[in-house]
């Protein structure tokens, strides 16, 4: 494909991604939409979910993302993500066992604080099991 | 004449402090370096999200039953006033410029009969303002417990702050940090949060052509609003905080690299003093003697 399209990916912490891609599957809150060159402007909300990446030649990438906002211009597409997890790093079971770990500090935990992190850290990785499987 | 065992003490506390004001000094900077990082990571997001913010701020500009975030409670009677400085001191004036900027703030705003509620970020602010406001803070938010700040630990304060506007206890909030502008500069600033402080509208350059083409917004405009506003806040209190933790080590660095010359200074002036001293006291030990001998 001769044209590309601008792609930044943004969370709080830092600029994740940005370079020139052929397209982005991205999950907007009203249904999944596939952004390339050319595409009209719009702006929409992000349910959690995955964005697929394609750059050069069926090179794709897959992060996980939660939260956030993406932007269509005619310059290109930015998404602000609360957070961002690389998928290709990632095995299932692994996620499983930290899982697992998770719920067992959720039933440990004394203090409300501790008991908030851990419900967090559950919803969490319950999220990314499912997006790593679909 | 100063006695020579007390000059040799006084070198020696003043060497031993130097050492820590250098250790101090060198721990600012390598902090600095990943302060600065940080807070360099957060300004694409921070502009970005202004960027979308200001856009579609001006698309529905005017509208009825926009979100109060966005254009304010309709009153300016109660004022919060967030004051971020640091935990630890021995930073220079990074604190006191901060608490100075918030002080004259604070006396306009009581001088025309307003109502000014403080929260503190950080304590060492809030002992600086307690003495004289202290009535009217309504809290100190301590953040020693954190070490590298994260996205996820300033949102109970912007949540708070945002939950405190829709009760309605105030109805302007500004924020005062420094700014990182070098390891030498920091800028004291003061920035509205809420309602949105929006850019200037002479943003023409900046606004992306759309060739003619409408944004499509999914799913409304005020849904989205309502998203991104509260998202706005907390964005801006940790771009404010991390721009905060960089200044802090910035100022830290500065202050302790000049107590390190001081006490140079200090030990040299020190050393003179005790080798003159030493001379003195050999002199008069040969003219002791040789008077005596003289004598005999």
């Amino acid at each position: 494909m001769a044209e590309k399209l601008h792609f930044e990916l943004v969370s709080p912490e830092r600029l994740l991604m940005d370079g020139e891609v052929d397209a982005v599957v991205v999950p907007g809150s009203e249904g999944d939409f596939m952004v390339l060159p050319r595409h009209a402007p719009m702006m929409t909300t992000i349910r959690p979910g995955v964005i697929h990446v394609s750059a050069d030649e069926g090179d794709a990438k897959r992060l996980f993302i939660r939260g956030g906002f993406a932007e269509v211009t005619p310059k290109g597409l930015v998404i602000l993500a609360e957070e961002a997890v690389d998928l290709a790093g990632l095995s299932k079971s692994d996620l499983e066992s930290r899982l697992h770990d998770a719920k067992e500090d959720l039933e440990d935990a004394k203090t409300d604080e501790a008991q908030q992190v851990a419900a967090e850290a559950v919803k969490q990785l319950t999220q990314l099991i499912k997006a790593l499987g679909s | 004449m100063p006695n020579l065992k007390d000059l040799k003490t006084r070198i020696t506390s003043v060497k031993s402090t130097q050492k820590i004001t250098k250790a101090m000094q060198m721990v600012a900077a390598s902090k600095l370096r990943k302060a600065q990082v940080a807070a360099e990571a957060a300004r694409p997001y921070a502009e970005r999200m202004e960027h979308v913010l200001s856009g579609l701020g001006a698309s529905v500009a005017g509208q009825p039953g926009n979100p109060k975030l966005l254009i304010g409670s309709g009153k300016d009677d109660v004022h919060m006033i967030v004051v971020a400085t640091s935990e630890r001191g021995l930073c220079g004036g990074f604190n006191s410029s901060i608490v100075r900027a918030a002080k004259q703030k604070i006396d306009l705003l009581v001088g025309e009969g307003k109502t000014v509620k403080i929260l503190c970020i950080g304590k060492k602010g809030a002992l600086q303002l307690k003495r004289r406001y202290g009535a009217m803070i309504i809290d100190i938010i301590d953040m020693s417990h954190v070490r590298q700040l994260r996205f996820g630990d300033i949102l109970p304060i912007s949540e708070r702050l945002i939950e405190l506007f829709e009760r309605g206890e105030f109805d302007i909030c500004t924020l005062y940090y420094a700014r990182f502008k070098s390891a030498l500069t920091q800028i004291v600033t003061a920035q509205q949060l809420i309602p949105v402080a929006m850019p200037e509208p002479d943003e023409k350059e900046k606004r992306p052509n759309l060739g003619g083409a409408i944004y499509e917004y999914e799913p409304g405009e005020p849904e989205i609003l309502t998203a991104l506003l509260p998202r706005n806040v907390s964005v801006q209190v940790f771009k404010a905080l991390l721009e905060n933790a960089a200044s802090e080590q910035g100022a830290r660095m500065t202050a302790m690299d000049s107590a390190t010359r001081n006490a140079g200074d200090m030990i040299s002036s020190l050393t003179l003093k005790y080798n003159r001293t030493r001379q003195a006291a050999i002199t008069r030990e040969l003219i002791e003697i040789i008077s005596g001998a003289e004598a005999l």
